[in-house]
């Protein structure tokens, strides 16, 4: 009988419509690191807010040491010792470090703050695990990593033994990445059990002791990381093999497309430009990488060059036309495709059908409508052709309503309705944020057969591995200057690391300005 | 085997009849509809129990005895609802239904009291006048919202004050309009009358025929057109409108003008009514009140879930009862409660989307489970067939 110091038996968490946890079944064995792996919408997140209090399970029940607990909310959750970084930080902004470690369990006298009790230990905290911050600093002003060092050690703060950490390298750097994961083994060595919540295969190898893998809401197995490969793992993961290499041949640049001179945007929050002076050229036949950490000036940059914002100064030339203040109609006109960052901000209207949101870029087509009004036979049939060349899968074909699609073939929607519109340009902004590996590897093959029939394609990505797979050139952006320009056949991911992480820059901007 | 495809297939169109947006927004004003009843039903009880029964056949079937009437106060209201809801359609709340109602009156008045037009056309131009009137009083909050992002709510309900200031101003300030002696305006020159359709002791008159034939019409630009399709898709996501490069500003002002447009058309409708008395009108009495049917033509888009088609039938139903609340008052009930029935309607209305899920989970329990019960022995009765294999 092996000792476990949290099960999860049998359980089954109901949704309207879905069972997000199937009879899932969990056991963490103290001190070690066990991943959570699967897919986006697997149920890993239902199942960890199970653990953490957050959602009440239909059936089944959770075990500390043995014993039967009840956890109803998170406090239940943190007085068994259970803590959670969350994907999203659960931080007080205007607060200071100290401020947010110690919100909800603050030391006090009669009412009175404790401060300096705090501080002492949280300094010996931030000591023994190597986790630097600086207690006096606000939210605000810190890093999202340091932001995440923080997270933990509110968990280290209030003593718990069980640390959980959702997608916690997703925004992240390389280097930070290494520094986590030391992290998490040293919890590990000291005796804390970590479930880690991922589905990048590539830190499971590298650090998690076991791996439960879910698939639709069902448990597909609890496998030895030491036993089991990558290639199995993504097996289990989502149900059939995947090559994790794009293939694509040589790329043969041809003319410019499109040529961004100079160009500056202001931020919307602070009063000065998130975007400074970017010059580049994506030519035709090539995929044009954009690499950077989330939040260096990518949003603005893309919505200056897609006419959703104006930029302040500078220009961009499409196709040897000024683009800098044309309309974003002009611009599809002229041949500019847009997959969007956020495909449920900006690139789908949930509530209408599929076959309403494919016709989205292209509805004021004399093909589509007849004085007005829409010729719906030729928008069906020109649905049911992108469906089947795109293999886009959803319920009721054209008629279903797109908010109920999966992510993934939603966003193939969008893939197949930039690609299949005449365009010389494709932008795509992160085309493959929170998709699972199935729809990742489409993607990419869609980007790369769009660059083999000769268009130009400008991606912004934050995934290193994909910045190195599928680009022909890197350029680098760090708060909202160019420092660099890479070739992913020299580069390695650690150089393109230092580069993102500003550690690194080149002068290649006033050579660029000079040519 | 065969029997089990033939119930699948059932319970496929079933399912498919249940989760259709129709039957959805139907079920849930039917459900908002009897539960109104039932709570004004209730409070009658509480008031005055020996006539409660009375009182309550009259609110639900005394319209039915009235039916002209029904259809002349259901005339104003709809145009109002349409209005209300055709803006909610681009997610523009527009609050000033009312404004734009008195502004209509009041343009269609001044044409009828101050134009003389040959008889043949002097109504049809008053008509159109109360048009533009409201569509001035849609245009201006909608200029507002698209170039300085003001929200129309506020400037609307701005808009409705000062509306109804001018017109009762100008009004008291024409002799030709206004009759002192009985602080209401002269009746309208027969000439710029709707024609009456003729139903005795009513004041029923083409107008609600108008009415439902511009409501089809909405439907249509609604659902036909792509000027339909960029408003909904405005409505629904403004972002991804944006990104797909639709021109936000224009839409914004244009839906405002057409639903400033339909306001006043209502007012208009309202006030070119023939009186049941011959060779009287229907009058206007400036008092300084703000329309209550600009108001209650946002009860009627919510009931009719902003559906064109749908606020035609809602505000056929809410003159009905109100006709049959006035009834109410032959048994001793202040006429006051037909306007408690018909708030708790809307109230519940606006929780449609609870009662849906709440319809829909009943459905399921109750013919679902049988369903699901037959699949899962039919399942079990597979693995037994593959075992013996």
């Amino acid at each position: 009988m092996e000792n476990y110091i949290i099960e999860m038996i049998n359980i089954t968490k109901e949704f309207p419509g879905i069972v997000a946890n199937d009879n899932i079944t969990l056991r963490l064995k103290k001190g070690e690191i066990h991943a959570l792996l699967g897919e986006n919408g697997a149920g890993k997140s239902t199942l960890m807010s199970v653990l953490f209090g957050l959602y009440q399970p239909e059936k089944g029940e959770i075990r500390k040491n043995g014993q039967v607990v009840q956890i109803n909310n998170p406090n239940d959750a943190n007085a068994l010792g259970i803590g959670m970084v969350h994907q999203h930080f659960q931080l007080v902004e205007i607060f200071t470090v100290l401020e947010n470690i110690i919100l909800g369990v603050e030391p006090n006298k009669a009412g009175f703050l404790k401060k300096n009790e705090a501080r002492e230990k949280v300094m010996a905290l931030s000591e023994k695990y190597g986790l630097r911050v600086d207690p006096d600093a606000l939210i605000e002003d810190i890093t999202v990593g340091m932001q995440q060092r923080v997270e933990i050690l509110k968990m280290l703060y209030r003593e718990n033994e069980i640390l959980i950490f959702d997608e916690p390298t997703a925004v992240l750097t390389p280097q930070e990445i290494k520094e986590l994961l030391e992290i998490m083994r040293g919890f590990a060595k000291e005796g804390k059990s970590i479930l880690f919540i991922t589905h990048k295969l590539n830190e499971i190898m590298a650090v998690a002791d076991r791996c439960t893998v879910l698939r639709k809401g069902k448990c597909i197995g609890t496998v030895d990381v030491k036993d089991t490969t990558k290639e199995e793992l993504s097996r289990m993961m989502v149900g059939r093999d995947i090559s994790f290499k794009v293939e694509k041949k040589e790329s043969k640049p041809g003319d410019v497309v499109l040529s961004v001179r100079n160009l500056s945007v202001p931020s919307k929050i602070q009063k000065k430009d998130a975007v400074k002076n970017i010059s580049f050229d994506v030519r035709a036949g090539e995929i044009l990488c954009l690499a950077g950490i989330d939040g260096n000036g990518q949003t603005e940059f893309v919505n200056a060059l897609t006419g959703l914002e104006k930029a302040s100064s500078g220009s961009i030339i499409l196709k040897g036309k000024d683009i800098t203040k044309a309309s974003v109609r002009e611009r599809s006109i002229l041949g500019m495709s847009h997959i969007p960052e956020d495909r449920h901000k900006h690139g789908l209207v949930l509530d209408y059908k599929l076959e309403e949101n494919l016709v989205l870029q292209r509805y004021w087509q004399p093909k589509f409508h007849k004085n007005g009004f829409i010729k719906f036979k030729a928008v069906r049939e020109y649905a049911e052709g992108l469906i089947e060349k795109y293999d886009i899968r959803s319920g009721q074909g054209p008629e279903t309503i797109t908010r109920s699609m999966s992510g993934g073939n939603q966003q193939k929607a969008i893939v197949a309705r930039e690609i299949d519109k005449n365009h010389d340009l494709l932008v795509a902004v992160q085309p493959t944020r929170g998709l699972d590996v199935g729809a990742i590897e489409y993607v990419h093959k869609q980007l790369v057969a769009s660059r083999d029939a000769g268009k130009a394609v400008f991606l912004v990505s934050l995934e290193l591995d994909e910045v190195m797979n599928v680009s022909d050139r890197i350029v680098v952006i760090y708060e909202g200057e160019i420092v660099g320009e890479l070739d992913p056949k020299t580069t390695n991911v650690q150089e393109l690391g230092l580069y993102m992480s500003g550690a690194k820059r080149d002068v290649i901007k006033e050579i660029e300005d000079a040519g | 085997m065969q029997d089990k495809i033939n119930l699948n297939k059932n319970k496929f169109s079933f399912k498919k009849i249940i989760y259709s947006g129709g039957f959805a927004s139907f079920s849930s004003a039917l459900m908002a509809i009897i539960l109104g009843l039932i709570f004004g039903f209730i409070v009658m009880l509480i008031a005055k129990p020996e006539s409660a029964g009375a009182g309550f056949k009259f609110i639900t079937l005394g319209g039915f005895k009235r039916i002209g009437d029904v259809f002349y106060f259901a005339t104003p209201i709809l145009m109002t609802g349409l209005s209300v809801g055709f803006a909610f359609n681009m997610g523009l709340f527009n609050i000033g239904a009312s404004g734009q109602y008195t502004m209509g009156m009041f343009f269609a008045m001044y044409v009828g009291f101050m134009w003389d037009l040959p008889p043949s056309i002097h109504w049809i131009v008053a008509i159109l006048a109360g048009m533009l009137g409201g569509m001035l009083w849609g245009f201006i909050p909608g200029i507002f919202k698209a170039f300085l992002n003001v929200n129309e709510v506020i400037t609307s309900i701005m808009f409705n004050y000062i509306g109804m200031y001018i017109v009762d101003m100008a009004i008291q300030g024409s002799s030709t309009m206004y009759k002192f002696e009985q602080t209401r305006t002269n009746y309208l020159p027969a000439s710029v009358q709707i024609p009456s359709l003729g139903i005795p002791n009513s004041n029923v008159n083409w107008g609600i025929i108008l009415a439902i034939a511009i409501g089809i019409v909405l439907y249509i630009v609604l659902q036909k057109t792509i000027f339909g399709y960029e408003l909904k898709a405005t409505g629904f996501n403004k972002f991804a409108s944006e990104y797909a490069g639709m021109k936000g500003k224009k839409n914004i002002i244009l839906t405002m003008i057409i639903a400033g447009g339909l306001s006043g058309l209502g007012g208009a409708f309202a006030i070119l009514a023939p009186s049941a008395i011959a060779g009287s009108s229907m009058t206007y009495e400036p008092i300084n009140i703000i329309a209550p049917n600009g108001f209650n033509g946002i009860a009627v888009a919510l009931l009719g879930n902003s559906h064109p088609i749908g606020t035609i039938f809602s505000s056929i139903f809410i003159s009905h009862i109100q006709r049959g609340g006035t009834l109410a008052s032959l048994v001793g009930y202040k006429p006051e409660i037909i306007d408690v029935v018909i708030a708790v309607i809307i109230y519940f209305s606006a929780f449609a989307a609870v009662m849906n899920e709440t319809l829909v989970n009943f459905f399921k329990n109750h013919i679902g489970k049988k369903h699901d019960k037959e699949t899962a022995n039919n399942e079990v009765s597979d693995n037994e067939i593959k075992e013996a294999e």
